[in-house]
């Protein structure tokens, strides 16, 4: 069985997201004898192009305009639904980022074909594929499956396929096609961005290091930052910490916030509260610090250490700092 | 000038959920608004308070769903309708998106649709995007404020949130936004507002009233069942000592023996 795989390749500032040297991975596994094409949108985006073939693609489509120097949904979406319509691939691949839930999903409208989206499990069936991915606040898992015709567009959850093993020298052949929308034909502007600049993204993080009620105010994620900045962490937040305004709302991990599944997730002064554990749930390892042993994330995690944060967290710190070094 | 807002019930995220052998999933009888949708339920009011347009709470589902549909009327808007046939009964996201689009041209005059940022029980937030690009509007994700709305110039700046950070982003109408809980403080329903909503006439369209065919709305992906969590080991391994050095040295020591750094 050979399929065709498509693979978005999504860069913010020019730089590559690592979810889509996940789906790469991905579409190398199910495209068997196939061929697995990255399509790589932006401006100046040349770079990319040889990380994408020694990620697995054995075809790269390029499209370089300043148009699409950053994403956007109409100059994006036609562009992907052009190019998948003229070249019908069997899948269409992203990471289940923001920009790629949209991207797919309209693009999968715009073309009336099956979608599966942000997955954790991917299988091919009978050239149909079959998937899973957690609902209901992460406690349970749906399996769901392709029953219609069509390129198949599916997005896979950040961090729930390995990274694959870049083999540098592999290449193939480039295609480079114009945008599909004249730059007057797209109504949406950006007009300004402000970047969350240098920190570590929450869903690409391995490790996070977030911070509840229990820090106690604005002045009480400085330990949890220490932390995250030893160890090349992200900084994550309860809601409480977030409703208090103690942190800004893109830190907030949960139900009503990201949903990450780094290696290790540090809970500190969190209760872990059935909201909170939606989005943290599928992190390979816990460690939960809290004064109270009766903490409900105690059940969760895989280590706990029963005390005061404050004293905790520093002491983290310095040990990770003398054993890292 | 008119705006839109979709919402559902959802389970409560606090009930016990259950997966039977027959992979079919049980989360107890008690459903709630889902909680993004208060609040894009809340901006569609606030909107009709600033700019005196007409508001219809809309959505996708069996006569259960009209819950939601009561809470939208209890907090402002003026009329309800409940989108549902039964050639919906197993619908993806496509099959929504091709309804709600047929019922918004059906209303005629609307320049804005509001969603909730994603269905909180199915985690999915696709039929929101894909029913932008069924109209053939232009689509603003995870607003968090709507910065300028003119209906007469046909204009909308929001700040929305995205991976990269906070963007600024200028578009025309009509369009379809969905909304972050940062975007207001949701309303809830007065004494009032409920037994005016208690008393509001629903109508129910279907397939026919739409003007679409079975065959639109046919499934494209389907779930087939559902399955329990793999099982995480009963509670932590807790680390004892007699300082904080003690104890952080001896779970950093930990950690690095299991190779998780
Ligand atoms: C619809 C809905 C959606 C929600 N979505 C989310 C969501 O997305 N994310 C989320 O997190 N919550 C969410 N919540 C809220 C959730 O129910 C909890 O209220 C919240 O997670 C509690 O945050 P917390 O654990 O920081 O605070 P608390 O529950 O107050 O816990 C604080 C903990 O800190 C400990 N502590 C205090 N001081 C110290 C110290 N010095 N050292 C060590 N430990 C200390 C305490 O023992 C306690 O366990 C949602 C709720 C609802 C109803
Ligand atoms: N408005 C909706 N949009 C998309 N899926 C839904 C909607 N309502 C229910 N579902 C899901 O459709 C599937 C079939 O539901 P049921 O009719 O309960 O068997 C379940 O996964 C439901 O959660």
């Amino acid at each position: 069985m050979s399929v065709n795989v498509f693979v978005w390749i999504e860069q913010r500032d020019g730089q590559p997201v690592s979810a889509s040297w996940e789906a790469l991975g991905v579409a190398r596994t199910l495209a068997g004898e196939g061929r697995v094409t990255a399509l790589i949108f932006g401006a100046g985006v040349d770079p990319i192009v040889p990380l994408a073939f020694s990620y697995g693609a054995d075809a790269v489509i390029r499209a370089d305009d300043p148009s699409l120097a950053h994403y956007r949904c109409e100059p994006y979406v036609a562009l992907l639904a052009q190019q998948v319509q003229t070249h019908q691939p069997d899948v269409v691949l992203a990471g289940a980022t923001v920009a790629g839930r949209e991207l797919l999903a309209s693009a999968a409208a715009d073309l009336n074909a099956p979608l599966l989206h942000d997955v954790t499990e991917l299988t091919l069936e009978n050239g149909k594929l079959r998937a899973v991915r957690p609902v209901l606040g992460g406690k349970v898992l749906s399996v769901e499956a392709v029953t219609g015709d069509g390129p198949q567009f599916v997005t896979l959850r950040a961090r729930a396929f390995p990274l694959p093993e870049a083999q540098p020298g592999r290449s193939g052949e480039v295609i480079a096609v114009p945008p599909a929308l004249p730059p007057d034909a797209i109504a949406t502007q950006i007009e300004c961005v402000e970047s969350s600049g240098g920190t570590v993204s929450l869903t690409d993080a391995s490790i996070i290091v977030s911070g509840g009620r229990g820090v106690g105010g604005p002045e009480g994620f400085a330990p949890i930052r220490e932390l995250a900045e030893v160890l090349g962490a992200a900084v994550g937040a309860s809601r409480a910490a977030v409703d208090a305004g103690w942190i800004p709302y893109e830190h907030q991990v949960g139900q009503t916030g990201k949903v990450v599944s780094p290696d290790l997730y540090i809970a500190a002064g969190i209760s872990g509260a059935i909201q909170h554990q939606a989005g943290m749930r599928t992190a390979k390892v816990i460690v939960a610090i809290n004064k109270d042993p009766e903490a409900p994330i105690f059940k969760l995690a895989r280590y706990g250490i029963v005390g005061d944060l404050f004293e905790i967290l520093p002491a983290l710190t310095e040990a990770f700092r003398q054993r890292l070094k | 000038m008119h705006v839109v807002v979709l919402t559902k019930m959802t389970p409560d995220t606090e009930a016990t959920v259950t997966v039977n052998a027959s992979g079919q999933v049980h989360w107890g009888d008690k459903l709630v608004i889902n909680p993004w949708d208060e609040y894009a339920i809340t901006e569609a009011v606030l909107i009709k308070g600033a700019h005196n347009v007409q508001v219809t709470v809309m959505t996708v589902g069996p006569e259960a769903q009209s819950e939601a549909l009561k809470h939208g009327l209890a907090i402002g808007c003026d009329q309800a309708v409940r989108l549902w046939d039964s050639a919906l009964e197993k619908h993806d996201s496509l099959a929504y998106a091709t309804v709600v689009a047929a019922a918004i041209r059906k209303l005629g005059d609307v320049d804005l649709v509001l969603f909730g940022k994603e269905m909180a029980d199915l985690a999915t937030d696709q039929h929101i995007f894909q029913t932008a690009r069924k109209l053939g509007w232009n689509m603003l994700g995870f607003v968090a404020k709507i910065e300028a709305l003119d209906f007469a110039a046909r204009t909308v700046r929001v700040r929305r949130l995205t991976d990269r950070g906070a963007e600024v982003v200028a578009s025309r109408l009509p369009a379809v936004i969905s909304v972050l809980k940062d975007i207001n403080e949701p309303k809830y329903p007065t004494f009032i507002g409920i037994r005016k909503a208690a008393k509001a006439e629903v109508p129910v369209w279907g397939l026919a009233d739409l003007g679409l065919s079975a065959a639109e709305v046919a499934p494209r992906a389907q779930v087939l069942g559902y399955r329990e969590l793999p099982k995480r080991e009963g509670s932590a391994e807790i680390i004892e000592g007699a300082t904080a050095q003690e104890k952080a040295e001896k779970l950093v020591a930990r950690l690095l023996e299991e190779k998780i750094l």
